[in-house]
């Protein structure tokens, strides 16, 4: 079995194939819908069955170092050297199991929530895309492979989000993704040009085993290093600052939703923070950094969600809240964590999104067929689906369990973990009590937001119209099927890593030490010897925190009040400040876009490119011959005496220099 | 100061004073003749420089020939009366006057050269050469002998030049 | 010994050709200050004959046949062009116009 880590080139090789079968579907026979879904399903869960084969081979050979495959050389440029190679170590096993089993899940769903769109082969086309550069990230052996990997994530994520691209808003929202990216895209790559400089080499193993040598602890280099690549995660994981285009995101398909927004592409930064643990280990400022932002954006995103009516912006948000606390998790040090909660968040949002997307089918379906055009996806339409959709339903509340933090679900763990690896952290530097006690308020009002959408979808009476609730249905089997295996993973994910101090084996964590080894064995010792009462005061409190807002909710807020969305009341007060998402994309549109766009209009598109280059420059260059032509035409006069004069002029020139 | 000297300065005025006054008379006819005699005037220096055959060509075919041809289509083309703008305005004037100036500055150094020691003739070599061939005979035997194929290609250039003539002056091909 | 003074001699006429050529607008007229430039030149050569040897008057032979040849031809053509612009002056002879 140990032979099967050789076959890691097969798991993104598989996807890619599916790319261009699909991509050769979709220009040349776009109906042949059974065809795609064989190819775009098959690739994936025969991706999933090599990495579980290769998975188990690295648990046999249980090696200290990461395995690296070097294929061939990609770049040879004076002194950088970089091969397109792939590495195998826990970490990426762990990123590996993630990315192909829930990929294949939501590959599934959208077998059947895609059945009727023109496009059905080129999604699926992106989709195998998107998986083949996601993989490329998680086990590429350098920065720049891995780099590949996260620009190509960018890419598919702006072609699946603007796949509806007839639609101008939907296009909008892709290109804003791109663009906000690009920016944390940046970040990145000044980050490398420093390591370049600093190491000479970009490739994992140089970097990490010299870093200690090379870097100075808590020096400039290494801080800035380390912001510059958390930029870039600012960007690719929705954090503060460019977390914008994530809820503009929901544009796109549900599955790519679930798929790219919440299990994948979006933790592709919390990812990166872990690989380079060696390089934020030796930053303590940029730990908290990671770890304030993060528990910043995790408070600001569930603000937000309070006051979100359509389904999925809620999500969304609530997306960019749990990444924050997987930020949290990793600038804490306590990296094992921060994986863990990745891993369970991916099981119970995919959940979450695959059930919301099974809902906005139904109500798709229903509103299609009486011919209204009301708005599938607002709360307000909804209500009291649970007897339409028992299924989704059920899976859906374990979901809300399981994000809310209620034991024992998977994401009781999970958040648990994080918030007492930085309370423990806050005995040494007062700050972590304060980011603490953010990521306990952000649990609250996680807990109280999900509940409220439970309620207004699920419960109360149904607002969705007369003729409308006869249409209302249950999705098929083949999408229903992995909402029940995901449903089952929310439940018992929180098992892979129970902690010490609960009688567990922390499996997760042990698995993980030999990639995270180091400074993280630190934290998580220093996590667990502060175990003990104190370890279950937090517990309890946590717990309580997550009741307290599910009760809240129920008990505060009544379905029954609300109205379908055409003929609901506009906002007011602070519930419009919510709902505006607090006027941040007003505020970057003025102070960021707009003097950017005057910028490229006035000065460098009129000023500079028409006025100097085409008018000083092409035409001015125009003018000028034109006018040392003119010059030249008045010597050609015609009159001999003239030329005469010109010649004997010249006749003396020559004598004088002949001469002199 | 011996008489071949003020000989020569005498005609040697006389040719530059007729030459000046030939570039500024207005008539054509005035000009013509007073290049005639300034190229009369030239014969003399001609002689004293040992050239007496040159001298006589000059007079017979320079000032006797050539010149009387530029007077026959003087008149023929009706150019004897002073025409009233045949001289440049006072912007041609200014013109010629500063380039002949430098031409006249730049000619200068000629007053003093000398050809270089190596390739010059002992002095009265020329006069040494005449005595034994004659005046004629000095001239002639070079032109046949050494510069025999130039003199009959200038026979051939003379040809064309009558043929030419001919057809660019007739009044229909 | 008359070699300087020869020289100085010939470089006048030569300017005073020169200067005609500038000054003079009637086409025949310019053509004759161009013969007494030749001749100018042809005292020259004559002078140097008298350091360098006897081909100094053979080129004179030579000069003057070749000015014969030239002036024929040269007032022919302005005979024809006379005909067809029933005028000498340079100022009119301007096809060239660029």
């Amino acid at each position: 079995m140990t032979l099967a880590v050789t076959w890691l080139w097969l798991i993104p090789l598989l996807p890619l194939a599916g790319f261009v079968a699909n991509g050769a579907l979709a220009l040349l026979r776009p109906q042949a819908k059974s065809a795609v879904s064989v190819i775009g399903v098959g690739v994936l869960v025969a991706a999933f069955a090599v990495a579980v084969a290769v998975v188990a081979g690295l648990a046999e050979l249980h090696p200290a170092e990461p395995l690296v495959f070097r294929y061939w050389q990609w770049m040879v440029v004076g002194n950088l050297h970089v091969d397109a190679a792939l590495q195998l170590d826990q970490l990426s096993a762990v990123m590996l199991l993630v990315v192909t089993g829930v990929g294949s899940l939501i590959h599934v769903f959208s077998v059947g929530y895609m059945r009727e769109d023109p496009g059905y082969a080129r999604y699926f086309a992106y989709l195998n895309l998107f998986v083949f550069f996601m993989l490329v990230l998680v086990l590429g052996a350098s920065f720049p492979v891995m780099f590949v990997g996260w620009e190509g994530v960018g890419l598919c994520s702006y072609l699946l989000i603007g796949f509806w691209f007839t639609e101008k808003a939907n296009a909008d929202a892709g290109k804003k993704a791109f663009i906000v990216n690009r920016i944390g895209d940046f970040g990145f790559l000044v980050a490398m040009f420093i390591l370049f400089q600093q190491f000479g080499s970009l490739d994992f193993t140089d970097v990490f085993t010299q870093s200690a040598t090379t870097l100075v602890a808590g020096g400039g280099v290494v801080t800035a290093v380390t912001l510059f690549l958390f930029l870039g995660c600012t960007g690719k994981s929705a954090q503060i600052p460019l977390y914008t285009w994530l809820p503009d995101a929901m544009a796109g398909p549900t599955p790519v939703s679930a798929l790219i927004h919440a299990a994948t592409m979006v933790t592709a930064g919390v990812y990166l923070v872990a690989r380079c643990h060696v390089l934020f280990s030796l930053a303590p400022v940029s730990q908290e950094v990671v770890a304030g932002v993060g528990a910043l954006t995790a408070l600001f995103a569930a603000t937000i969600a309070l006051k979100q009516w359509d389904i999925k912006k809620v999500l969304a948000y609530s997306t960019v809240s749990q990444l924050g606390y997987m930020f949290v998790g990793v600038g804490t040090g306590a990296y094992a964590a921060g994986i863990f909660h990745l891993a369970t968040h991916a099981f119970f949002k995919a959940l979450l999104f695959l059930g919301s997307g099974s809902v906005i089918h139904a109500m798709h379906h229903a509103y299609h067929a009486t011919h209204a055009h009301d708005d599938a996806q607002d709360m307000r339409n909804m209500g009291g689906l649970r007897q339409y959709l028992p299924w989704t339903f059920a899976l859906m509340w374990i979901a809300t369990l399981a994000i809310a933090g209620v034991p024992p679900f998977a994401g009781f763990f999970s958040k648990d973990e994080i918030l007492g690896a930085a309370f423990a952290r806050g005995a040494t530097q007062p700050i972590w009590y304060l980011y603490w006690a953010m990521g306990l308020t952000a649990a609250l009002l996680t807990a109280f937001y999900m509940t409220r959408m439970m309620l207004y979808t699920f419960h109360g009476p149904n607002r969705t119209g007369e003729k409308e609730r006869t249409h209302l249905h249950e999705a098929p089997r083949s999408m229903t099927g992995p909402l029940v295996v995901l449903g089952v993973l929310s439940a018992i994910g929180g098992f892979l890593n129970v902690p010490v101090f609960m009688g567990g084996s922390a499996r997760l964590e042990h698995w993980l030490a030999p990639a995270l080894e180091g400074p993280a064995a630190l934290a998580a010792p220093a996590a667990d010897a502060a175990a003990g009462a104190g370890e279950w005061i937090l517990v309890a409190l946590a717990v309580a925190i997550a009741i307290v807002g599910i009760v809240a909710a129920w008990r505060l807020l009544d379905p029954t009040h609300l109205v379908p969305a055409r003929l609901a009341p506009a906002e007011t007060g602070l519930g419009k400040i919510l709902w505006q998402k607090w006027y941040v994309d007003e505020l970057y549109d003025a102070l960021i876009v707009h003097p950017l766009v005057w910028l490229s209009r006035r000065v460098l598109w009129q000023g500079v490119d028409q006025g100097v280059i085409d008018g000083g420059g092409v035409n001015g260059a125009a003018r000028t011959m034109r006018a040392l032509g003119w010059l030249g035409s008045r010597l050609q006069t015609g009159e001999v005496g003239f030329y005469v004069l010109l010649f004997v002029g010249g006749v003396l020139a020559v004598l004088g220099l002949a001469t002199r | 100061m011996t008489l071949v000297t003020v000989v020569f300065w005498v005609f040697s005025g006389i040719a530059v004073f007729a030459a000046v006054l030939c570039i500024s008379r207005r008539s054509a006819v005035a000009s013509a003749l007073w290049l005639v005699v300034t190229l009369f005037s030239l014969a003399g220096p001609f002689v004293l420089l040992e050239a007496q055959f040159i001298a006589v060509l000059q007079v017979l075919v320079y000032a006797g020939a050539i010149m009387v041809l530029f007077l026959f289509v003087i008149m023929l083309l009706n150019l004897g009366r002073a025409g009233p703008s045949d001289l440049k305005g006072p912007i041609g004037l200014a013109a010629a006057t500063i380039l002949a100036g430098v031409l006249m500055l730049q000619l200068r150094p000629l007053g003093s050269a000398e050809p270089p020691q190596a390739m010059a003739l002992p002095e009265g070599a020329l006069s040494a050469l005449q005595q034994q061939q004659g005046m004629v005979g000095m001239v002639a035997r070079p032109l046949f002998e050494t510069y025999l194929i130039p003199f009959e290609i200038t026979s051939l250039l003379l040809l064309a030049a009558v043929v030419g003539a001919v057809v660019l002056a007739k009044r229909k091909l | 010994m008359l070699f300087g003074p020869a020289l100085a001699v010939s470089a006048m006429l030569f300017v005073i050709g020169v200067a005609g050529v500038l000054v003079r607008r009637n086409a025949i007229v310019i053509f004759m200050c161009v013969e007494l430039m030749l001749n100018a030149v042809n005292l020259t050569f004559v002078a140097l004959a008298q350091r360098l040897g006897v081909a100094g008057q053979i080129f004179v032979f030579f000069v003057m046949a070749v000015a014969a040849a030239e002036a024929a031809v040269g007032l022919a053509i302005i005979l024809a062009i006379f005909r067809h612009k029933e005028t000498v002056d340079l100022r009119n002879i301007n096809l060239l116009r660029g």
